[in-house]
């Protein structure tokens, strides 16, 4: 077995999650090499030689793949790929964009956001938002596979292997980049944080989300947000944890003034230590909360801030 | 302009699935099914591209067993033109439907798909892109906003840590995300109207695609149940728990 593993990356920082996707394929063959996709991304391809577990790494460094266009990316996979078994990517929204353009190129099925790896053909995959497990076999002779971060650990950075830079044709581009609104925010990203602080629709406003964050920075947690609450307009879509929103597992999941419905639990349910803060006792999120505090969170909120 | 949307039959997301207890599936007997919201959502954003003018008909398809007709109603009520049912087994796989889009959008000379992001049920993501691969065709995923003017279409995407804007040319597949659209309700009067609404049955083998499988469900099982924790009375012995007992904070 020969896996290829595409590197995610902004040209400049390889992305955690890479390192996850590492341990995944690992599960499978210790023939792995890291394909890094983009422009000016040298130092990336630096930081993929350090990861250990890969024999080399191939770096694609093209003007043209600036923004990491799923429609450029897709036909480079493939010319790289002579050869490989699998080929692996994180079930991020960059993954979930490229990996089925890629698969339906070689004409074969792609086993989506796999939770653990049972042999080279056979994975674990969540369906009906986590309501449910499916164990799946494929018989492809090229598997392509992405992988739910957070249900792998990292693998570390030790490594020196090499680098191979190679020149492949690229077709001009088929979508032009138009803006990029990116979230600014001094905390760690949702998905990759030990820590993370939830508000739901019992907090109320948008102005006492300042209360959750104050907790949140003593932590140095992430904040989230249930549907109700993304809905109710307090914090941005992209802060939402749950089946339609970001699947999270911190070591440590604080759900403020969130009822709990199974759409939110799909997304935070693998979490390590969950603590819930909600002043009804009859809440369903107790039920699979570690420390429940029954509480009005107006008053338990500063009390938290001030004691960490 | 013509739009196609592809819709699919499922479980009605609000309703809270079974294991069947021999593991092959999730029960689907005497559950109520309905049309995946996502697709939902696409149906109403090429509904109201036809309301603008922008698009002149809507045709929405449907790949499964006779009983995803009722979603095909449903969709034209909520507005399309007509119907195409792809008659075959039900749970056939993404590639399949993208191969039986493929030809589809070639009989039917389509300009736009508009497909949702995933079903509810298998949870893929997958069919878009596979579709825009095949027809070789620009793609935009998880779009939050749709704006079509002289052949091309800019599209906000929801990506992990914000908001992506991209424009491409027509023809091109995208795929839609909660917040596109709230989908209306269909009127008593469009649903009576949409029995009379073209509704094509054809086979997979009239686009020319063969069906196969590629992927076996060796078995399916419920998650592991959480068991609920305790409660405790005050913040101190919160922090208390958190640092000594569960070992999370400093």
């Amino acid at each position: 077995m020969k896996n290829l593993i595409i590197a995610e990356h902004d040209n400049n920082q390889l992305h955690a999650d890479t390192l996850k996707v590492v341990n995944a394929a690992s599960q499978v063959s210790q023939d792995n090499v890291l394909l890094v996709v983009g422009y000016q991304c040298a130092e990336v391809a630096q930081q993929a030689c350090r990861v250990d577990g890969i024999s080399n790494v191939i770096c694609i460094d093209d003007e043209q793949l600036q923004h990491q266009f799923a429609e450029s990316i897709a036909p480079i996979v493939v010319s790289v790929t002579e050869g490989f078994d699998a080929i692996w990517a994180s079930s991020s929204s960059k993954g979930k964009d490229l990996a089925p353009r890629i698969a339906a190129k070689f004409g074969v099925g792609q086993i989506s956001d796999i939770v653990q790896v049972v042999d080279e053909n056979t994975f674990i995959r969540p369906i009906y938002a986590g309501n449910a497990f499916a164990k799946v076999t494929t018989s492809d002779n090229v598997r392509v596979v992405t992988v739910r971060a957070s249900a792998f650990d990292p693998v570390s950075c030790h490594n020196q292997a090499d680098i191979e830079h190679q020149q492949v044709t690229i077709s001009s581009p088929m979508v032009e980049l138009v803006s990029v609104d990116k979230t600014v925010s001094e905390r760690p990203e949702l998905s990759a944080a030990d820590v993370v602080v939830s508000g739901g629709r019992g907090v109320g406003s948008k102005e006492n989300f300042a209360l959750i964050e104050q907790v949140a920075d003593k932590l140095g947690a992430a904040i989230g947000a249930s549907r109700a609450a993304v809905d109710a307009g307090f914090v941005a879509n992209d802060l939402q944890v749950g089946q339609t929103g970001k699947i999270v597992a911190p070591k440590l999941y604080i759900a403020v003034g969130i009822s709990g419905a199974i759409q939110h639990l799909a997304g935070m349910k693998e979490s390590k230590v969950i603590v819930a803060i909600n002043k009804d006792p009859e809440s369903p999120i107790f039920e699979v909360a570690d420390y429940g505090l029954v509480g009005d969170l107006f008053e338990v909120l500063p009390q938290l801030a001030e004691q960490l | 302009m013509k739009i196609l949307v592809p819709i699919k039959r499922v479980i009605d997301p609000y309703i809270k699935v079974r294991v069947k207890a021999d593991h092959s599936d999730v029960e689907t007997n005497n559950v109520k099914m309905t049309i995946n919201p996502f697709c939902e959502i696409a149906v109403e954003e090429a509904v109201r591209l036809k309301e603008q003018g922008i698009a002149d008909e809507v045709i929405v398809v449907s790949a499964g067993g006779s009983q995803c007709q009722e979603q095909l109603r449903t969709a034209l009520a909520l507005g399309a033109d007509r119907a195409i049912h792809v008659d075959t087994e039900d749970k056939i796989e993404p590639l399949v439907v993208a191969k039986l889009l493929k030809a589809l959008v070639e009989q039917e000379q389509a300009q736009l798909v508009i497909t949702g992001k995933q079903s509810i049920d298998t949870d893929n993501n997958q069919v878009a892109q596979m579709l825009a691969a095949l027809l070789d065709w620009p793609q935009a995923t998880f779009a939050s906003d749709v704006k079509i003017e002289d052949q091309k279409v800019q599209v906000v995407r929801e990506v992990d840590g914000g908001l992506l804007t991209v424009a491409m040319n027509l023809p091109a597949v995208i795929s839609t995300d909660l917040r596109l659209n709230e989908p209306r309700f269909a009127s008593l009067p469009n649903i009576m109207k949409a029995k009379r609404k073209p509704l094509d049955t054809i086979t997979p083998e009239s686009l020319g695609v063969e069906v196969v499988f590629s992927q076996t469900i060796q078995e399916v099982t419920p998650p592991a149940q959480r068991k609920g924790g305790i409660k405790v009375e005050s913040v101190s012995e919160l922090l208390d728990k958190l640092r000594n007992e569960a070992k999370v904070i400093s």
